[in-house]
């Protein structure tokens, strides 16, 4: 059979805005060049904080073909990606391909693939996890993913329109959101016990690594300013009210407005040195390494330090910060609910969770692999493509090792949501991170609506867009995987 | 030190104490009287008494302990009896020397490791030789003399899970990584591996050298797998492969069993199996105690295989006796059976149990061997193996079921291709339906079709009237179904009676349905008395013949020459329990099921009930009946006809069964559907299915991507005309205008155009319209 009967060519229209979420396309790999209709924006481009050269397609093929050591398989597989139009994120995260291909392939397992839970409920799910951090962005595409599918649109009026069993997610969605470590088996026993509304382990399982990739996804969207997509606001329905072309610029307006006139103010004259000193203390941590026989218990004041001085970086003026109304805000429960920190002055402490005790590769895995198949296997290879990627490069200086500063930023990120590795010297944490840096992550991870341009510009001066994003990479690996071992740990204690 | 009697004066119990704290792992000290115990809180030595644990010693001292005593692993020195040595969390390797006279024991401290240290090891007979393993990808061998290393083996930063001297070849020692590997290097050589193979998918936990078997090293992995490797050919062999259920955490192989090994898992199983390699399937023994994760075990002695010591997250120590040991296999059973998707059947069992003589004299025995539908016969004989084991020889045999029996699946794909579901009224859709079930020889199913028209279409309908067998019997259906809902179970006893007479009495057409009954009755299906209602005569004559024929071997219906099939697909012409009680074929009926009315029923009613109710009642009236119905058939695995009714009834049923169950119907008859490859079946019940989830069952994969005909790029927005190149992307081939509705191209040359256009031309030519010499063809 040669020829095959087609299709209404508008109907083919219709889901071209999707084209690029499809795996299976013969289509010639043709790049596409950009901007044609971002009218609605005040800043075009993928992002808002780096500029739009930073991350055209051409800088990334030249850079995908010419300096990146990829395998044909790899070639293809973005190629397919591509031949459609691509999302900004994957733009944005696109400066890198290894990267970008581990994820888009563990987020469409996620999305699209076999899995225990329903397609509508992954995209609801999803929009849950995103609105929490009002993110309208992944939320307003979500809400069109959820319209395609055609089912049950009215949950997409609010919460209260969705059946029990997705609001029973709301407890551990907001749990997770902001305050990982407050998560108990009971928790799951209230999810998973028999009843009208029980969920199933593995398709709780299957949630839960939703809401995780969701929460560490906002955050990366905030960190590196990703704008919205400019057709997701254009479809019709719902969405319209969800998304106006108001609110889908919300992020953008926001952020650029709150630093408007400063837009290069973080010049300072010294800041040439500063990279180098940077290199400097690396060397010297590496050579002190050696010799440095610290105490255990200089170890552990070390971390407490660490943890303790993460409550002190705080963004200014954001205490009792109001939740705007937002659109978005119909599909979060509990809006006041949000970051506390890990270590609180004068009250009991969750006790700290020791990442021996329970480490991804050996326990989380196991268990995630188990009750929903093979997402272990995507996990992990995200996980290990984002902690070993480097380019030996640092700003200018090529062939630096940098892995003690990625260690640095992943376990930074854990040591603020309490997890503590033994094996790990916190005191590098001070040498290497500085307090700009550390505002930047601590707001990026734990409360990302909160990022502004500013923060985003006021560190790493000489350092490239690409690297900031590689660090926003880091981030978001380090928050997934902290709240996904508080999950899988509860659900660890409920099975036994 | 009473070397040679040591073994004989082991003796104890299962006992268990408990910690204070989760363990990480155990080890025990040469002569077997002490165990140590190490975990991120706990290091303490326990003597092994006759009747429990006594706790000899703490060396978790200080004030606040340091990080130094969170152990991941521990080993007792095998030579010389004071030393111990653990790996601990934060990089160190700490060395412990019981005889210093303080009461800090702590010898000796190596920092050099960045990462956690995995694992630490004693050479076997070499004294002062200690090797670690850490997370940071390195392997170090120290000198307990020196203050340092004496070398350093580089894993290329792949973190090392696991190292174990071999016990036979002084120089050599295994190491595992966590991204599969296995390494094996040699001592003196620190520069570069002896050999390299890929062992497990995912980081091996563990490894452990056979203590007799020069070359075999038993690996353990988080991909579920123990795999066993023979070392000593020039290629590194895989010869024994155990599947357990969850990753393995610790393997030891079991001393004086040459075959054995103890397993124990990180993750969710809490059990510790011992293993027979040749028997990879089920495991030899079990132990059951834990009841959290156990972290260490430890055979007490290496040369007795009765005792095993356990340490556990679950904060216990125990010691385990073989002979308490739970034996899998006892429970085991040894048959097995397994229908193929085409209606083959596969059997396998105990070879004695096979060849017994096909004397019963049941029609099913007759496949077994001797008969003549015994396809082919496998017989598996294990290989030799110890002693302990019974020797079993088992038998396959495999049954093929004939082209075009009833037995097969064909029914199913016939039924799912000629069912109407829509497009017609209600009345006539039912018709279909029945009369295609009868025709595929399925008069339950061709009965509920006709009830389900009968009973929800209106009165006046004329297919109703049209039904000849209804005014033979000259009485009203509806009445009928009606009054012997209601007074099935008070009737009951009366029923039985007036059933003899009928039998007795009655020889005509009356007595036709009611042998007919007889002979299908015994499914107990409530509704099928309505079937004679819509039987012709030569089915019930035929019927008739058979019941009355009883004794008569031969049988036209072909599935009773394989009784198993009984039990799975539910076919209604049920003769056998029939024969085997002709007397009384209807106690059984009407008793099992207080909702199953015989066809006596209506009629010992008719003049009882006839004109007491009116003729005219809801249809809502029968839906509890209905869906008790959809309910039974799905039960019975007959999922198609529960979809195909819930369908066609549509809204008169649909709000009566819930969503939920309606949607697992609903999957597991598209699933069935496309197994079978009915692809366009399936997608008609997806259209038609008023389940949400369904539904967008047709709503993925849809999108298909087009690029323009002129400028080859992608067309990425709505409309016909391409963006860039500002031209309409889909002419039609023939005529030149833009296709507006259905298209059809050429996957050979994409070339295309209006559906009715290329059909036409590809009616003169072969060639392809736009000229590009391609040989389309259209089918």
């Amino acid at each position: 059979m040669i020829y095959n009967i087609k299709t209404h060519i508008n109907f083919i229209g219709l889901y071209c805005q999707n084209v690029f979420f499809i795996f299976m396309t013969n289509v010639l790999l043709v790049p596409q060049e950009k901007g044609m209709k971002m009218s609605r924006h005040i800043s075009t481009g993928p992002s808002s904080f780096i500029p739009e050269n930073e991350v055209i397609l051409n800088f990334f093929f030249q850079r995908l073909f010419s300096s990146m050591p990829l395998n044909d398989s790899t070639v293809m597989f973005l190629d397919e990606e591509f031949s459609g139009r691509m999302d900004n994120l994957t733009q944005v995260m696109g400066l890198h391909p290894h990267y970008l291909q581990a994820f888009l392939r563990c987020h469409y397992y996620l999305l699209r693939m076999d899995g225990p839970l329903p397609l509508h409920y992954r995209h609801y799910i999803a929009i849950m996890a995103a609105a929490r951090h009002q993110c309208s962005t992944l939320v307003c595409q979500h809400v069109q993913e959820f319209e395609q599918i055609g089912v049950c649109s009215d949950w997409l009026r609010g919460l209260e329109f969705c059946p029990q069993r997705l609001r029973n997610l709301n407890e551990i969605n907001k749990i997770l959101a902001h305050r990982p470590w407050l998560i108990t088996k009971q928790h799951i026993q209230a999810l998973v016990k028999t009843g009208e509304h029980s969920w199933s382990l593995a398709e709780l399982v299957h949630a839960v690594v939703l809401l995780a990739h969701f929460h560490a996804l906002a955050s990366f969207v905030f960190g590196s300013g990703v704008n919205p997509d400019p057709e997701v606001t254009e479809v019709n329905g719902v969405t319209d009210d969800i998304c106006p072309p108001a609110m889908a610029g919300l992020c953008t307006c926001h952020l650029t407005n709150s630093n408007q006139g400063n837009r290069n103010p973080l010049r300072n004259p010294d800041t040439g040195s500063e990279l180098e000193a940077l290199m400097e203390r690396m060397k010297r941590l590496l050579e002190e390494r050696e010799d440095d026989d610290a105490s255990e218990e200089e170890m552990f004041t070390r971390f407490e330090k660490e943890k303790k001085e993460s409550l002190l970086v705080v963004s200014a003026g954001f205490d009792e910060e109001v939740v705007p109304p937002s659109p978005v805000a119909r599909f979060v429960d509990d809006p006041s609910f949000g970051y506390q920190d890990f270590a609180r002055h004068g009250e009991d402490n969750p006790p700290t969770f020791k990442a021996q005790d329970y480490t991804w590769e050996d326990h989380g895995f196991s268990l995630v692999n188990r009750l929903y198949s093979d997402i272990g296997h995507l996990l992990d290879d995200k996980f290990r493509t984002a902690c070993d990627l480097t380019y030996y490069n640092m700003a200018s200086h090529e062939g630096v090792d940098t892995s003690m500063l990625r260690r640095a930023l992943f376990n930074y990120v854990h040591c603020m949501y309490g997890i503590r590795y033994d094996d790990y010297d916190y005191g590098e944490v001070n040498q290497l991170l500085e307090r700009n840096l550390k505002v930047y992550i601590k707001t990026v991870t734990c409360y990302p609506e909160r990022t502004t341009r500013r923060m985003y510009e006021s560190y790493w001066h000489q350092f490239r867009h690409s690297e900031k994003v590689h660090v926003n990479l880091l981030l978001m690996e380090a928050r997934m995987q902290a709240e996904l071992l508080y999950a899988l740990r509860a659900i660890t204690h409920y099975m036994t | 030190m009473e070397k040679l009697t040591r073994v004989s004066t082991i003796s104890g119990r299962t006992m268990f104490c408990h910690l204070d704290a989760p363990a990480n792992a155990i080890s025990v000290c040469r002569d077997a009287t002490q165990v140590v115990v190490a975990g991120r809180n706990i290091f303490k030595i326990y003597g092994l008494e006759e009747d429990g644990f006594v706790e000899r010693l703490n060396l978790r001292v200080g004030r606040k302990p340091s990080l130094n005593f969170s152990c991941a692993d521990v080993m007792w020195h095998q030579m010389e009896e004071n030393l111990l040595a653990t790996a601990a969390t934060n990089g160190a390797v700490v060395m412990w020397n019981l005889a210093r006279p303080c009461r800090n024991k702590q010898e000796q401290l190596f920092t050099e490791h960045k990462r956690t240290v995995n694992k630490v090891c004693f050479h076997p007979t070499e004294v002062n030789m200690l090797l670690s393993g850490s997370q940071d990808g390195f392997m170090k061998c120290f000198d307990l003399r020196k203050k340092e290393s004496v070398s350093t083996f580089s894993g290329q930063s792949e973190s090392v899970r696991d190292v174990q001297f071999s016990i036979k070849d002084y120089f050599t020692f295994a190491a595992s990584f966590e991204n599969g590997n296995v390494q094996l290097w040699d001592i003196r050589r620190p520069d570069r591996y002896e050999r390299m193979f890929t062992a497990h998918t995912g980081p091996v936990f563990c490894c452990d050298w056979h203590p007799e078997d020069r070359g075999w090293l038993a690996t353990g992995g988080r991909d579920k797998m123990v795999k066993v490797w023979d070392m000593s050919t020039s290629r590194v062999k895989e010869i024994y492969c155990v599947q357990t259920i969850a990753s393995v955490a610790r393997v030891k192989w079991r001393p004086e069993r040459r075959y054995h090994l103890a397993t124990c898992s990180m993750m969710v199983d809490h059990n510790i199996y011992v293993w027979d390699v040749r028997r990879p399937f089920i495991p030899f023994a079990t132990f059951e105690e834990h009841k959290d994760v156990t972290t260490g075990i430890v055979w007490r002695h290496q040369h007795d295989p009765y005792y095993l010591l356990s340490g556990s997250k679950d904060s216990t120590l125990y010691q385990h006796m073989f002979k308490d040991a739970s034996r899998p296999v006892d429970r085991a059973n040894p048959e097995g059976l397994c229908f193929g998707l085409f209606g083959d059947l596969a059997f396998a069992a105990k070879e004695s149990l096979m060849s017994a003589p096909p004397s019963v004299g049941d029609v099913g025995r007759k496949t077994y061997p001797g008969g003549d539908r015994r396809y082919p016969i496998f017989f598996f004989k294990k290989p030799d193996v110890t002693e302990q084991f019974e020797q079993v020889s088992s038998a396959l045999s495999v049954f093929e079921s004939e082209a075009g029996s009833s037995v097969g699946m064909d029914w199913f794909i016939n039924t799912a291709q000629s069912y109407l579901l829509s497009g017609k009224p209600f009345g006539e859709l039912c018709e279909h339906n029945a009369q295609v079930a009868k025709r595929l020889n399925r008069p339950q199913e061709s009965t509920t079709w006709t009830m389900l028209r009968i009973m929800f279409s209106e009165p006046a309908n004329p297919s109703l009237s049209s039904n000849h067998n209804l005014n033979k019997s000259g009485n009203l259906p509806l009445v009928n179904s009606f009054s012997m809902k209601e007074m099935s179970a008070a009737l009951s006893e009366r029923n039985k009676e007036n059933r003899q007479d009928n039998l007795h009495s009655l020889e005509t057409n009356l007595n036709n349905n009611d042998e007919n009954e007889e002979t299908e009755g015994s499914e107990g299906q409530a509704e099928y008395l309505f079937g004679d209602a819509e039987l012709d005569d030569d089915d019930l004559y035929s019927m008739e013949h058979d019941n009355q024929a009883a004794e008569e071997p031969e049988y036209l219906l072909p599935q009773e020459a394989f009784p198993l099939r009984h039990e799975i697909i539910d076919h209604p012409s049920a003769p056998e329990p029939v024969q085997e009680r002709p007397e009384s074929p209807h106690v059984s009926g009407s008793e099992t099921e207080s909702t199953c009315l015989t066809s006596t029923e209506s009629f010992s009613l008719i003049s009882v009930s006839q004109l007491l109710f009116s003729p005219h009642l809801p249809p809502k009236f029968f839906c509890p009946i209905v869906k008790e119905m959809l309910c039974y058939y799905a039960e019975q695995g007959d999922v198609q006809m529960a979809v195909s009714v819930l369908i066609v009834l549509g809204d008169r049923i649909r709000k009566e069964i819930d969503e939920l169950t309606q949607e697992h119907w609903y999957m597991s008859y598209i699933d069935l559907l496309q197994r079978f490859e009915l692809w366009n079946v399936s997608n008609e019940v997806i259209k038609l299915s008023t389940c949400g989830a369904i539904m967008c069952l047709n709503q993925t994969s849809t999108t298909l991507h087009i690029n323009c005909s002129n400028c080859k790029r992608p067309m990425s927005n709505k409309g016909w005309i391409c963006d860039r190149c500002h031209q309409c992307a889909s002419v039609c081939a023939v005529c030149h205008h833009v296709v507006k509705g259905l298209f059809v191209w050429c996957q050979g040359c994409s070339h295309g155009g209006h559906l009715e256009h290329v059909m036409e031309w590809l009616k003169h030519s072969k060639h392809c319209p736009a000229g590009c010499g391609h040989l389309c063809e259209y089918t």
